[in-house]
C-alpha cells in the first residue's frame, strides 16, 4: 500500500518534472524572441489546471497516507497554484495573459516561479524515491 | 587582428566614442604615422562642435512650439555666457596638444569583421521599423523666400545624383574658405589613400563664427532640419554662402576636394583639438553643479517672481552677447523680428543650462514656480555637437536626460528612468533616404545612424552593441555631395530622424491597400443621437481626402440586434442591403463584394451614406450585438488587413461580448475605491489580438450618455493599436458644441495619414532593457511592438531597466524604428535615434530630470496600477513618487540642509503636477465622477503623446483681457500673442477679468462679473455681462484688434494639437463653471488638499 502510493507519487512527480521543464523551455523562447507572446501563453495556460491538479493529487496522496512532512511541503505549492488561477482578473486570458507577460518584468518572475517549482519537484521526486524504495523493501 | 585592438586603439576601457573621450591622449606616444591611426571617436558630428551653431535642428516650424533657443543652449551651458561674442567657440583648445594621438592601427590588414556571422532572426525580426508621420504633406511649410535654398530638397534624399541644389550647396560646404573640414588631411601632406581616415577638425584660427560662410551652415539646414525650417527669412549666416558648382559636380574619390581647402598643415596637426574641444563640453557641464543657492526670497510672503524668473527679464542682453546665440537671434528674426528677442525665449534657454536646473528652491517659500511661457525639456548634457542632432524632444524623449551608471544609482534616485515616444508624428520636413541596401548592424540590426562610430572609413562600430560593421560599398557614395568616400555625411548619418523606402526584403507579403470599414451603431438609441447623420455628411465630404491610392478599399457594416451588409459591386444600380440574423455564428453573406474598391464604387457608396440615415430612421430595435459585428468585420478584413471604424452608443447587450451594467451611480463620488476599472470580460482583448494577427486595427467611437462600460470595449482597441474616442452626453440636439467636436475630431481622423501593417521596435544600448510599454499596441516579443494602424496621434511611453551596469560607457543611445507600409503601398521606415549622457552622480541625474517626461510617465504606470491593483494604491504610490525624490534628493545631494521643502529647479513642478495628477479625472476621488470619463482618461494619458497629457493634467491659464502684440509670435503674417502662464488658483482670477483655460481636449473662457466692458463688446460681442449667452461657444469674428488677438491666440491654440479643443465661455451661472473649477489644482476643494496644504504634507514625509 504504501509503496503503491509512493510510485503513484513518484509517476506524478514525474509528470510534474516534465511540466516544469516545458514551462522553462517555452518561457525562455518566448524570452529569445523564437515564439510570439500569443503562441507561447495560449500553450502554457493549457498546463495551468493540469500542473495544478497533479499538484493537488500528490498533496492528497501524503495527505491520506499520512505523511505529514511530505504534506505539509507539498501544500503551499498547491495553494499557490490555486491562488495563482483564482486571482486571475476577468479581463486576462489566463495566468499567463499575452498583452502583459512582457510587461513589468512578468516574463521574468513566470522564469523564476518555474525554476523554483522545478527544483522543489526535483526535490520531491527524490524524497519520493527514496520512499518508495523504503517501503518496497519494508514490504 | 581581434576587436580588442580597437578598443586599445580607442582609449583604454572607452571604446565608445560618442561621448566625450578624456583618455586619448594618454595612449600611445606619437608615431609617424599617428594622425591615420587615432580615429577613434570618428564621429562626423563631433567635428561640428567648434562651428557656431547653424540653424539647429528644430527650428520652431508650426509644430514647434518650443522655442527653438533652448536646442541651442545646450550642453556646454552657461561658461558660454563669459565669452567674447565673436570668440571661437572653444578658445580652450590647445593646438598642440594634439600630437600624440597615434594610431598603430592604420597598417592593420584584416579586420575583427567576421564577414559571415549574419544573424538569424525569427522572421519578425525583419519587420524591424517605424512609424511614418507626415512626410509627404509638408505641414507649414515655410513661405519659399523664408527657406535656405536647400530646405526643399531635402526631404529626398535619393541615391540618384539628381540633387542640383544640394550638390551645390554641398560644394559651398566643403569649398568654403575656413579650414573647417579636412578631408584626410595629414601634416606631411602626401595625398592619402582613400583609407585614410577623414576628420572634421576645429578651425584652428578660429574663423569668427558670425563668417556668413560658415559651411555649417549651409549644410545644416538642408540636411538636417527635418523639423522645419524658420518661418521666416535664412539665417543671416546662409545668405551669402556662395554655391560654387565647380568644385564638387562628379563624385570624384576626393581628389579635388581636398585641393579645394587644404589646410595648411598646421591645420591638420590641430586634429586633435576636436577632442579637446569635445572633452571640454561635458567637462563644463558634467561636474556636479554647486547647487547655488542664489538669493531666495525668505519669509512668509511669496515673491511674485522668484529668482529665476527674474533673470529672464535681464536675459536678452546676455543673449546677445554669448557667442552661441546668435543662432537664437536669426530665429527670432525669422519668426518675431529682433524686438522680441523674447525674454521668456531667453529666459527658458537658461533654465535648460545646469547650475540652472540643480538651483535649490524652497517650494514652501517660493510660489511663482510656472514660467511664463511653455516649459521646454531639459538639454542632454551632451557635446555640443551631438546634441545638436540628437532626436526632437518632441518625439523621443527621456524622463532622465541623464543616464544612471548602475541600477542601483537609479534605484537611489527614485525617478522613474523611461522614454517618451511620438514616433509617426506628423514632421514637416523629414530626409526620406531610397536606397537599395539599408545599413544597418550585422549583429543587433540597429540601422545606422548619427551617433555611430566611424573606425575608419571602410568601418563602423554600432553604438548599441558595440559591433564592428563594414561600410558597404554604396554607402561610400553621398548622393547629397554627390562626392565619394564619405560615408559619415551621408543623411543617415547627418539626421537623427529619418525615414528609408524599404526594398522588398522588408515585405512579408505585398504592401496592403488601404481598407476601411465602418461599423455603424443603427440601433434606436444611436439613431436618438443622430451621430449618423455627421459620420456620413463627413465621410461623403472627405470621401476624397481618405489617404490611399488605386487600389483603396471601402466597406460598410450596420447592426443593432442583426448584422447588415452592403453590397456595393460595381455594377448594381443601388446597394444593397443584407441582413444576416445569425449572430451566433456569423458569416459572410458575399464575401467579394462586401469590399469594393473606392474608386471604381464611388458613386454607390456616395449613394448609400446618403441614404443610410434615413433608413433607420424608424428603427424600434433597442438591443445592440456590438461583439458579432467586431466578428463580422474582422472576417472581413482578415485577408487584407485594415482599419475598422466602430461607431458605438450603448452596452452591448446580445451575442458574443455582450456586457452588463457595473456602475452603480452612487459610488461615483466615493473617496473610497473605484471598482471595476479592469475588463469585464476577455472577448474583446481576444479578439483585439487576433485582429492584430490580421494586421486590423479597430478605433472605437463611443458615443453615449449612459454607461458603456469602456474599460471593456477599450480592449478592442487597446491591444490592435487603435484609438479610442469617446464622447459622452453626445446629441445632436442638445450638444452642438460636442457636434461640432466630434466633427473635426471625425474630419482630421478620416484624413489624417495612416501607417499599416505597422510594427516598432525600440532598441537601447547594450545594458539597458525594457521593462514596461505603455500605449495601444500588442508587445510581440520582448522590443517588438506589433501595429497593425499607426497614426501620426499616437504616444508610446516604456520604462526602461539597466541589467547591466553602464561603466566605461560615456553615451547610451536609444533607437526606434517603425516599419510600416503607407496608404500608397510604399514599406518604408522611420528611425528615430536619440543619445544620452551616462552620469554616477545622484546629483548629475537630478540635473537632468524632464520634470514633464517623468509626469506622464508616472501618470501611465499609475493607470497600470489602478487597473491591477487599486485607485487607491496608484494614489498612493503617486505622492510617495514624489516624496521619495525629494527624500532623496535632500539626503544625497544637498549638502547644507535647510527648512522648508527643498527641491532642485528642474523639479520644483513635480509635486505641482502630482498633485494635479491627484486630482486629474482619471485618479480623482470624492469628486463625481463617472466611471465611463474615468476609464476614458486613463486611456488617454496611455496613448496621448506627451505634449497633450501635460495638458490634460496641468491645463494652463491665460488672462486674456488684456492681449497685446507685446512678445507676440508671429506666424504666417499672423500676430499671435503670448499671454503669461498664470497659476491654477482662484486667487489669480479677478472679476474684472477674463481668463482662458486650456485644458487639452476643452478650452474655458471665464468671463469676470466686472469683466471690462471693452472685452465684452470688442471680443464676445454683447453689450454687457448679463448678456453673455449661457452656451456660447464661439467668437464672433469681429473687426476690433482685441477680438482678432482673442481669435488669433484661440486659434494658435488649437493648431498645436490634433484634436478639436471646443471653446466654453462661461460665467458665474453656467453649469460649466464646476468643471471649470475643479481644474484649479492649487485650490482646496472638499474632497482634495491645496496645494500648499500638499507640500506640507510631503514635507511632512520627507523631513522624517
Amino acid at each position: 500500500m504504501e509503496a503503491a502510493v509512493f510510485i503513484l507519487s513518484l509517476v506524478d512527480c514525474c509528470a510534474l518534472i516534465f511540466l516544469a521543464v516545458y514551462f522553462v523551455i517555452t518561457l525562455s523562447d518566448l524570452e529569445c524572441d523564437y515564439i510570439n507572446a500569443r503562441a507561447c501563453c495560449s500553450k502554457l495556460n493549457r498546463w495551468v489546471v493540469p500542473e495544478l491538479v497533479g499538484q493537488a493529487l500528490a498533496t492528497v496522496l501524503m495527505l491520506v497516507s499520512l505523511h505529514w512532512f511530505v504534506f505539509l511541503l507539498n501544500l503551499p505549492v498547491a495553494a499557490w497554484n490555486m491562488y495563482r488561477v483564482w486571482k486571475v482578473p476577468m479581463g486576462n486570458m489566463g495566468v499567463f495573459d499575452p498583452t502583459e507577460i512582457h510587461n513589468r518584468g512578468q516574463l521574468k518572475s513566470h522564469m523564476k516561479e518555474s525554476m523554483i517549482k522545478l527544483g522543489f519537484h526535483l526535490l520531491c521526486f527524490f524524497i519520493y524515491l527514496y520512499s518508495m524504495i523504503l517501503a518496497l523493501i519494508n514490504d | 587582428m581581434s576587436s580588442t585592438g580597437f578598443n586599445s586603439q580607442n582609449g583604454p576601457g572607452q571604446p565608445y566614442a560618442n561621448g566625450p573621450l578624456q583618455n586619448q591622449v594618454v595612449l600611445q606616444p606619437p608615431g609617424p604615422c599617428y594622425n591615420m591611426a587615432h580615429q577613434p571617436p570618428y564621429n562626423p558630428m563631433q567635428a561640428k562642435g567648434p562651428m557656431p551653431p547653424g540653424p539647429g535642428l528644430y527650428n520652431s516650424g508650426p509644430y514647434q512650439p518650443i522655442p527653438p533657443v533652448s536646442s541651442y543652449q545646450a550642453s556646454p551651458g552657461q561658461p558660454m555666457l563669459n565669452r567674447p561674442p565673436m570668440g571661437p567657440p572653444h578658445p580652450m583648445t590647445s593646438p598642440q596638444s594634439t600630437s600624440p594621438f597615434p594610431g598603430p592601427e592604420q597598417a592593420t590588414p584584416a579586420l575583427p569583421v567576421s564577414a559571415n556571422s549574419y544573424y538569424q532572426h525569427p522572421p519578425a525580426w525583419q519587420y524591424g521599423a517605424l512609424p511614418l508621420m507626415g512626410a509627404p504633406p509638408p505641414i507649414g511649410v515655410p513661405p519659399p523666400m523664408a527657406t535656405p535654398p536647400l530646405a526643399f530638397v531635402d526631404n529626398h534624399v535619393t541615391s540618384s545624383p539628381s540633387l542640383a541644389p544640394l550638390q551645390a550647396s554641398s560644394a559651398g560646404y566643403s569649398a568654403a574658405p575656413s579650414p573647417v573640414y579636412h578631408n584626410a588631411v595629414q601634416p606631411s601632406g602626401p595625398p592619402l589613400p582613400p583609407t585614410s581616415l577623414h576628420r572634421y577638425t576645429q578651425p584652428g584660427s578660429a574663423p569668427p563664427p558670425m563668417k556668413p560662410v560658415a559651411p555649417p551652415h549651409t549644410y545644416q539646414p538642408g540636411m538636417t532640419a527635418p523639423y522645419g525650417q524658420p518661418p521666416t527669412g535664412p539665417p543671416p549666416s546662409m545668405r551669402p554662402t556662395p554655391p560654387p558648382m565647380g568644385n564638387a559636380t562628379p563624385p570624384l574619390p576626393f581628389g579635388p576636394k581636398t585641393d579645394g581647402h587644404i589646410p595648411t598643415p598646421a591645420n591638420g596637426a590641430q586634429v586633435p583639438n576636436s577632442f579637446d574641444h569635445l572633452e571640454t563640453g561635458p567637462k563644463m557641464a558634467g561636474p556636479p553643479q554647486q547647487p547655488a543657492p542664489p538669493a531666495r526670497h525668505m519669509g512668509l510672503s511669496y515673491p511674485s517672481l522668484p529668482p529665476g524668473y527674474q533673470n529672464t527679464s535681464a536675459s536678452p542682453m546676455q543673449a546677445q552677447t554669448q557667442p552661441y546665440s546668435h543662432a537664437p537671434q536669426s530665429y527670432q528674426q525669422s519668426s518675431a523680428g529682433p524686438a522680441q528677442l523674447s525674454p521668456s525665449l531667453a529666459g527658458l534657454s537658461l533654465q535648460s543650462q545646469t547650475p540652472e536646473t540643480l538651483r535649490v528652491v524652497n517650494l514652501l517659500q517660493e510660489r511663482s514656480l510656472l514660467p511664463p511661457g511653455p516649459i521646454t525639456p531639459p538639454t542632454p548634457c551632451l557635446p555640443q555637437d551631438l546634441q545638436k542632432i540628437n532626436c526632437h524632444p518632441e518625439v523621443f524623449r527621456s524622463t532622465l536626460t541623464s543616464i544612471p551608471q548602475t541600477q542601483s544609482l537609479l534605484n537611489k534616485a527614485k525617478l522613474p528612468l523611461g522614454l517618451l515616444l511620438h514616433p509617426f508624428k506628423d514632421l514637416s520636413q523629414l530626409p526620406v533616404v531610397t536606397s537599395s541596401t539599408i545599413v544597418r548592424c550585422r549583429s543587433c540590426r540597429t540601422y545606422i545612424n548619427p551617433f555611430v562610430t566611424f573606425l575608419d572609413q571602410r568601418r563602423w562600430k554600432c553604438n548599441l552593441c558595440y559591433r564592428v560593421n563594414d561600410v558597404p560599398e554604396e554607402f561610400m557614395y553621398n548622393p547629397v555631395t554627390r562626392s565619394y568616400g564619405e560615408p559619415h555625411k551621408r543623411p543617415e548619418v547627418q539626421n537623427a530622424t529619418i525615414e528609408f523606402i524599404a526594398p522588398s526584403e522588408y515585405m512579408l507579403r505585398p504592401p496592403q491597400p488601404a481598407v476601411y470599414l465602418f461599423v455603424l451603431d443603427v440601433s434606436h438609441n444611436a439613431v436618438e443621437t443622430g451621430y449618423l447623420d455627421v459620420v456620413c455628411h463627413s465621410l461623403l465630404e472627405n470621401i476624397n481626402a481618405l489617404p490611399g491610392d488605386s487600389r483603396t478599399k471601402i466597406g460598410f457594416i450596420s447592426f443593432d440586434s442583426t448584422i447588415h451588409f452592403y453590397n456595393l459591386q460595381e455594377g448594381l444600380a443601388q446597394p444593397q442591403m443584407l441582413i444576416v440574423s445569425d449572430i451566433e455564428d456569423i458569416f459572410l453573406p458575399t464575401p467579394d463584394s462586401l469590399l469594393v474598391n473606392l474608386n471604381e464604387c464611388k458613386e454607390l457608396v456616395q449613394d448609400l451614406l446618403k441614404s443610410l440615415p434615413q433608413m433607420f430612421a424608424k428603427t424600434m430595435e433597442t438591443q445592440s450585438a456590438l461583439g458579432p459585428a467586431l466578428q463580422a468585420a474582422f472576417k472581413l478584413l482578415s485577408p487584407t488587413g485594415g482599419r475598422v471604424s466602430v461607431f458605438q452608443t450603448q452596452l452591448p447587450n446580445l451575442g458574443v461580448g455582450a456586457l452588463k451594467s457595473r456602475e452603480d451611480p452612487n459610488q461615483r463620488a466615493s473617496a473610497k475605491d473605484i471598482p471595476n476599472l479592469s475588463p469585464a470580460t476577455d472577448f474583446y482583448k481576444k479578439l483585439a489580438l487576433d485582429c492584430s494577427g490580421q494586421q486590423v486595427a479597430v478605433d472605437l467611437f463611443l458615443l453615449s450618455s449612459q454607461y458603456c462600460d469602456l474599460a471593456s470595449l477599450a480592449c478592442i482597441s487597446r491591444y490592435s493599436a487603435g484609438s479610442v474616442y469617446y464622447y459622452s452626453s453626445y446629441q445632436q440636439q442638445h450638444n452642438p458644441a460636442g457636434v461640432e467636436c466630434f466633427q473635426k475630431d471625425l474630419k482630421r481622423y478620416l484624413t489624417r495619414k495612416i501607417g499599416l501593417e505597422a510594427v516598432m521596435r525600440i532598441r537601447c544600448t547594450k545594458g539597458l532593457s525594457i521593462h514596461t510599454f505603455h500605449g495601444n499596441f500588442f508587445v510581440r516579443s520582448t522590443d517588438l511592438l506589433s501595429l497593425p494602424n499607426v497614426n501620426p496621434d499616437a504616444g508610446f511611453a516604456v520604462q526602461m531597466s539597466i541589467e547591466e551596469n553602464l561603466v566605461d560607457m560615456q553615451s547610451v543611445s536609444f533607437q526606434a524604428a517603425l516599419l510600416y507600409t503607407s496608404s500608397k503601398g510604399e514599406r518604408r521606415i522611420r528611425v528615430h535615434t536619440m543619445c544620452l549622457p551616462v552620469v554616477n552622480s545622484l546629483s548629475d541625474i537630478f540635473a537632468g530630470a524632464d520634470v514633464q517626461a517623468i509626469t506622464g510617465l508616472l501618470a501611465s504606470m499609475a493607470v497600470d496600477r489602478s487597473v491591477t491593483s487599486s485607485l487607491s494604491d496608484a494614489r498612493d504610490a503617486m505622492t510617495n513618487a514624489s516624496i521619495d525624490s525629494l527624500t532623496s534628493y535632500r539626503t544625497s545631494v544637498l549638502t547644507i540642509q535647510q527648512p522648508g521643502l527643498l527641491a532642485p529647479a528642474c523639479l520644483r513642478l513635480f509635486p505641482l503636477y502630482i498633485l494635479a495628477l491627484l486630482k486629474q479625472k482619471a485618479f480623482r476621488t470624492g469628486t463625481s465622477t463617472r466611471l465611463d470619463d474615468r476609464v476614458f482618461a486613463m486611456c488617454q494619458l496611455k496613448y496621448q503623446p506627451l505634449a497633450y497629457v501635460m495638458l490634460m493634467i496641468h491645463p494652463a491659464l491665460y488672462r486674456v483681457d488684456d492681449l497685446t502684440d507685446e512678445g507676440a509670435l508671429n506666424i504666417s503674417e499672423r500676430a499671435i500673442p503670448q499671454p503669461r502662464v498664470q497659476q491654477l488658483s482662484v486667487e489669480k482670477l479677478s472679476r474684472e477679468g477674463a481668463f482662458l483655460m486650456d485644458a487639452g481636449s476643452v478650452i474655458y473662457l471665464w468671463i469676470g462679473r466686472n469683466c471690462n466692458p471693452d472685452f465684452l463688446t470688442q471680443v464676445l460681442g454683447v453689450p454687457d455681462y448679463a448678456a453673455v449667452p449661457q452656451n456660447m461657444n464661439l467668437l464672433p469674428e469681429l473687426d476690433t484688434a482685441e477680438s482678432q488677438r482673442t481669435r488669433a491666440f484661440v486659434g494658435w491654440l488649437r493648431e498645436q494639437r490634433p484634436f478639436f479643443p471646443i471653446l466654453h465661455v462661461i460665467r458665474d451661472e453656467s453649469p460649466l463653471k464646476a468643471s471649470f473649477m475643479q481644474n484649479m489644482i492649487e485650490d482646496r476643494t472638499e474632497s482634495a488638499l491645496s496645494y500648499y496644504e500638499f507640500l506640507l504634507h510631503v514635507q511632512q514625509q520627507v523631513s522624517k
